[in-house]
């Protein structure tokens, strides 16, 4: 009696997720499709190529700027995340915790900032940072990846802080730990996952980043990769380089695809099971 | 082992409320102490205060003569057990009880050796590599509680420990706590909120009421010897019952009956207001006193049962009878003009949840179970009038005991 009704739910959500799955990945389908093309096929409508080559890959690893753009996107990725994560972590765990002047302030500036349109600060710090000398500079974008992921660190991580029970953190002081030790070796291995978390987040939105990429930089001095890609030309005049483009784009997802499968383990719910009564 | 030396110790708040006000109590060494009152009464705010979690506003915290106020939780040497336990999740049962000798950057073998030490205490031995989400409530208990004694501190600071067990894994641990303080004979400062834990573990309990203290004392004196209202109704299970009594000449109108104004009674009635004493059984135009008399259900018998024992009686109906093995418990209904209101009973009354925590309309009496009592029928109650307190209803003080005293 009762399966009727659940096989029909369970077709249905079925549906919905395949369409759901199939218009998220069409496009990405589509663009592995066309890397993996050879120059002469690119037109001929089929989704799956009729003649592979690697000839792509092959030429976009041969160009310098392209390989200099990926250097640069995980250096500054990885140094804005850091730095964004340490200071993002500090934030959040006194807005959690403490109380001290200036808390609403804070938290009012920090949601400011995320809402603010990055197209209307383009010009303002281009002409600061050429009279700074960061026009061009890791740094000058280092800075303004910083500033925009911090509000999103902080509100994600203050978050997950609230989720840890203060006991906790009581039963630390109680057993000798330091303010910094009950921080270090109590609350920063359970707020973990939402670090980790965060720390996609993070990462991700550096990666992703065009605008102050383009308009910060000015060659491949500290350009990044979704960058360069801009600037890929084909082989000859008459050649559109839609496979090389194809091809970078591929490769620039994969770090992102890396990041998440290697913590995904990490980011599981229900760390902090157990520490107080179940 | 330490003497703690709480000195007028003071918590106010921000907003101005005052949670703990003037607690005045010296802990002796070794000594197990109980803090208990109903919720919101302070007791967990003294034992924060103690442990260094709360700062103290006024006053000051002494311990072996040190000035305590200012220092850290961790410079304190104090150990705590939380109602939730505040285990670490992502530890090991093992490094869980090792936290606090990592941090007092102890050696490692030592570390390994009081470890296992406490475990084998503790019966946790066999769980030392799990975590903590894989073990039962009691067993999370135990490891809280190896925690706390794994570095031998100078004090023992436990908040309701045992609130979060199941009523049979209570009793148990309850006994096992208290094994465990007196052979390692470290002060303990143990809050609850539970009268009969209070009753069992501690040395001397201190009853606390809205911040303030009621009375100090050990179990029994509280017990026998209440203060007040507040104290006679919050000590006892079932607690005592309060009644009504209008003092006229040489006796106390009750709803259960007359009872003889002699001795203790006429001395504690007799101190206040109009000179009685001077006069006794005299002056029928004088305004009847009113008073609260408070009975214990233990000072009830069977009628049937009592042979030349000199007391008052009382015959009602039994409404209810619960047999609990080696005594029954018989409640009988009173009229509405038995309702005792008074302010000091209220609490009480709230954190019992019930209307057996006195005050209400039903009387409680504790028989012995070879009564022939039975529900529906009417029963010849005796009781003890050497047991009967009375309590000014105003401020709630014993009038017997102060008399006495």
């Amino acid at each position: 009696m009762m399966e009727r009704p659940d096989r029909k739910r369970v077709t249905s959500w079925v549906v919905i997720n395949t369409v759901v799955v199939l218009y998220a990945m069409i496009p990405v389908l589509w663009i592995a499709s066309l890397s993996f093309k050879d120059p002469s096929t690119f037109t001929d409508g089929s989704f799956i190529p009729r003649k592979w080559t690697l000839d792509n890959y092959a030429g976009i690893f041969e160009n310098d700027d392209f390989v200099r753009g990926l250097v640069n996107s995980i250096g500054i990725g990885l140094i804005s995340t850091f730095v964004a994560i340490v200071f993002g972590t500090m934030a959040a765990y006194a807005i959690a915790r403490l109380t001290f002047p200036g808390k609403r302030l804070l938290i009012g500036v920090s949601l400011l900032i995320a809402m603010f349109p990055q197209i209307s600060l383009v010009s303002p710090l281009f002409q600061i940072e050429r009279a700074l000398g960061l026009f061009n500079t890791w740094p000058g974008l280092i800075l303004p990846y910083i500033t925009f992921a911090l509000p999103l660190t902080i509100y994600t991580l203050s978050a997950f802080f609230r989720e840890i029970p203060w006991e906790l953190e009581k039963a630390a002081k109680m057993d000798g730990a330091t303010p910094f030790q009950a921080f270090w070796q109590v609350i920063v291995p359970l707020a973990a996952p939402g670090m980790v978390t965060t720390a996609i987040l993070a990462f991700i939105f550096c990666w992703n980043d065009f605008l102050f990429a383009i308009s910060l930089t000015s060659s491949n001095a500290a350009r990044t990769a979704p960058a360069t890609i801009s600037f890929f030309t084909g082989s000859t005049q008459f050649e559109d380089p839609t496979g090389s483009i194809s091809a970078a784009a591929v490769v620039i997802t994969i770090p992102i695809v890396i990041f998440v499968l290697f913590f995904q383990r990490r980011i599981v719910a229900g760390l902090t099971s157990g520490a107080v009564k179940g | 082992m330490a003497e703690i030396v709480l000195d007028q110790v003071t918590k106010r708040y921000a907003d101005g409320t005052v949670a703990v006000d003037n607690f005045d109590v010296r802990i002796a060494e070794g000594e197990f102490i109980i803090l208990v009152g109903p919720s919101g009464c302070g007791k967990s705010t003294t034992l924060n205060m103690i442990a260094g979690l709360e700062d103290i506003t006024e006053g000051e915290l002494r311990v072996d003569g040190r000035r305590m106020n200012d220092m850290a939780p961790r410079d304190r040497d104090m150990a705590m057990v939380f109602q939730s336990y505040a285990l670490y999740p992502h530890m090991t049962v093992r490094e869980n009880i090792a936290f606090p000798l990592k941090l007092a950057k102890l050696d490692k073998a030592v570390v390994d050796e009081k470890v296992e030490r406490a475990a084998a205490l503790l019966d946790l031995t066999p769980y030392l590599d799990r975590k903590p989400a894989a073990l039962s409530g009691g067993q999370r208990q135990r490891v809280a509680m190896g925690r706390a004694i794994v570095r031998s501190p100078k004090a023992f600071l436990m908040d309701e420990p045992l609130s979060n067990l199941d009523a049979k894994l209570r009793v148990q641990m309850r006994t096992s706590i208290s094994r465990l303080q007196k052979s390692l004979g470290t002060t303990t400062v143990y809050v609850t909120h539970d009268q009969t834990e209070a009753m069992t573990l501690g040395d001397r309990i201190v009853i606390m009421r809205a911040g303030v203290i009621q009375q100090v004392g050990p179990p029994q004196e509280l017990y026998d010897h209440p203060r007040n209202l507040f104290v006679a109704g919050f000590i006892g299970s079932p607690s005592m019952n309060f009644l009504p009594a209008e003092v006229t000449g040489d006796s106390l109108r009750t709803p259960i009956g007359d009872i003889p104004l002699e001795g203790r009674l006429r001395r504690a009635v007799g101190g206040r207001g109009r000179d009685i004493e001077e006069a006794p059984g005299e002056a029928p135009g004088e305004a009847p006193k009113e008073v609260i008399a408070g009975i214990r259900p233990e000072a009830f018998e069977d009628a049937a049962l009592v042979h030349e024992r000199a007391g008052g009686s009382f015959t009602g109906t039994v409404d209810l009878l619960e047999s609990m093995g080696p005594e029954k418990l018989a409640y009988f209904t009173l009229d509405a003009r038995a309702v005792v209101h008074s302010a000091h009973l209220e609490e009480v009354a709230k954190d019992a949840g019930s209307d057996e925590a006195g005050g209400g309309f039903q009387l409680v009496a504790q028989l012995d179970p070879k009564s022939g009592a039975r529900r529906g029928e009417p029963l010849r109650l005796w009781f003890d009038c050497e047991a009967v307190h009375l309590f000014d209803p105003e401020s709630g003080e014993n009038l017997t005991e102060r008399a006495s005293g």
